[in-house]
């Protein structure tokens, strides 16, 4: 039972990182791009972890599963804030 | 079935890194260049970890993607933004073509060949059975800091050398503009992670993977987050603290190595007793000293006072070579 | 179907072909250096390959110190390859 939902959870999770990267190659604009990669990805990566903590035994590695996707997701929130900023700076000097 | 998904996994991460890496190498837009590069060095980390390799992974992911990227990427401004197209005959560049095609497959073969010849003897049936013996029981631990201990001496005489060559050859350059609130805001609690998980990766490199130099980069990448995110903050370093940091690593190793060298008659040859708390002790100075190292690489530019000029070599110079 | 090892040399191969070619080629340092590196990747992936014995087995550890080496030795002799480019702009807009 617990195995079915962490593979339909990781499955979905798959599923996000593909529109995701979909979205990389096909969307018009950085920003656009910037929008996909930070939000799709972050729920992909949402889902995968919560697969994986269901297939985990251990609950110490959970927590440690836990700790990386937090960090992950500051980490992404703060390099397309960081990428958007240089953009639209870039913009307003031409 | 579990054979022929994970054989298409593998077949998927090879033609994705194949992929990368002639976009790598075939574009003339430098930033992109360097950005599929970096991208090429986290697609090698995960091919590590598929391979059974996980300190390599750490040290793929740390240093050829993060340090190697930084360095990179701070390098960009030096050069034009395009390539020039090249004007080299079209004759030249088909030999070049053709050569490296037949090297390629040359080189096919033989991997092939040696592959198939292998008698299947390995010496890590060697290094498992000597492992009790060696004070840690991460096998590639082992072998960097006992079985091998020389070569890694060597690789950190290595570092040492092309820092002094960083530190030497230019002016210092003038960092990049003030950053955002946001990024300094993360780096306030991401910089004492950093310090704590590179100590914890130097503690448990002795029993799983980590070590010396998976630390020392992260100490790096955690000061070079620092010098990102505080530009206008930047003081001299005491020249003094620099040039021991920088030292350290390398004076235990030897120091060590001699003190070895009296007890047991053989330079690096460590008793077996002691053999953990001396890897310990050397993995320590060697993280120090690999952290100092790649921050300065990464900062370049001559610290104060090891301005070209001084008096006392143009004072040689003028004497002609003698004092 | 083909066996993990020779597939990752042939990998290996490949990368180093590619790096070589693009060595050859390119005039400016930075991509020439870039393409060394992508050489120097190329040669550590077949030592993994050749170390690596199977999901049972564990891997070839001597290898694996030698290409931990060699990463380390790569990004320093980039870092001075760099600083050396640097210093012969400099020269050249003199």
């Amino acid at each position: 039972m617990i195995d079915t939902l962490a593979i339909l959870a990781i499955f979905s999770g798959l599923f996000f990182f593909f529109s995701g990267s979909i979205g990389l190659l096909r969307l018009p604009d950085l920003f656009s791009r910037l929008h996909a990669l930070a939000k799709a990805d972050n729920v992909g990566l949402a889902l995968v972890a919560l697969g994986v903590i269901m297939l985990e035994p251990d609950p110490l590695n959970d927590i440690k599963i836990a700790v990386i996707w937090l960090l992950v997701m500051a980490a992404s929130a703060i390099s397309s804030h960081l990428v958007a900023r240089h953009a639209l700076r870039e913009i307003r000097d031409d | 079935m579990i054979e022929l998904l994970w054989s298409i996994f593998d077949i998927t991460l090879v033609l994705l890194l194949l992929a990368l890496a002639w976009n790598t190498c075939s574009t003339r837009d430098v930033m992109r260049a360097v950005t599929l590069f970096i991208a090429m060095g986290l697609l090698l980390a995960i091919i590590w970890a598929r391979l059974k390799a996980p300190d390599l992974a750490l040290a793929e992911a740390v240093i050829g993607a993060g340090i190697s990227g930084a360095l990179l990427l701070s390098a960009i401004r030096d050069y034009p933004s395009t390539a020039m197209v090249s004007q080299r005959s079209t004759l030249i560049e088909g030999i070049i073509n053709i050569l490296t095609l037949a090297l390629t497959i040359l080189m096919s073969w033989a991997v092939w060949h040696g592959l198939n010849m292998s008698d299947g003897v390995r010496l890590s049936e060697q290094v498992i059975s000597q492992l009790p013996v060696s004070g840690v029981s991460n096998p590639v631990t082992a072998v960097l800091l006992n079985f091998r201990a020389y070569d890694t001496l060597l690789e950190l005489a290595v570092v040492l050398t092309a820092v002094l060559t960083v530190l030497t050859l230019n002016e210092k350059r003038a960092g990049y503009k003030v950053s955002s609130p946001l990024l300094q805001g993360m780096t306030r609690w991401l910089v004492p992670l950093l310090v704590v998980t590179s100590g914890y990766l130097l503690w448990v490199g002795a029993h799983a993977p980590g070590g010396a130099f998976q630390a020392g980069a992260m100490l790096a990448a955690a000061m070079i987050l620092l010098q990102l995110a505080y530009p206008s903050r930047r003081q001299e370093f005491n020249n003094y603290l620099l040039k021991i940091l920088l030292v350290i690593g390398i004076f235990t190793f030897v120091l060590v190595g001699l003190w070895m060298m009296s007890l047991n008659d053989d330079f690096l040859g460590f008793t077996p007793a002691w053999a953990g708390s001396l890897i310990l002790i050397i993995e320590t100075a060697a993280t120090v000293s690999i952290a100092t190292a790649l921050t300065l690489a990464y900062l370049g530019g001559r610290p104060k006072g090891w301005e070209a000029g001084n008096h006392t070599d143009s004072k040689i110079a003028e004497n002609g070579g003698a004092e | 179907m083909i066996s993990e090892q020779l597939l990752y040399s042939l990998a290996g191969v490949g990368l180093f072909g590619i790096g070589l070619r693009a060595t050859l080629l390119h005039h400016m340092l930075l991509l020439r250096l870039l393409a060394l590196n992508v050489c120097g990747a190329g040669v550590f992936l077949i030592f993994i390959a050749i170390a690596y014995g199977g999901v049972e087995m564990i891997a070839d550890p001597v290898p694996h110190a030698l290409v931990l080496t060699g990463i380390v030795v790569a990004v320093s002799a980039t870092a001075m390859a760099l600083a050396l480019g640097r210093r012969l702009q400099a020269l050249n807009d003199e």
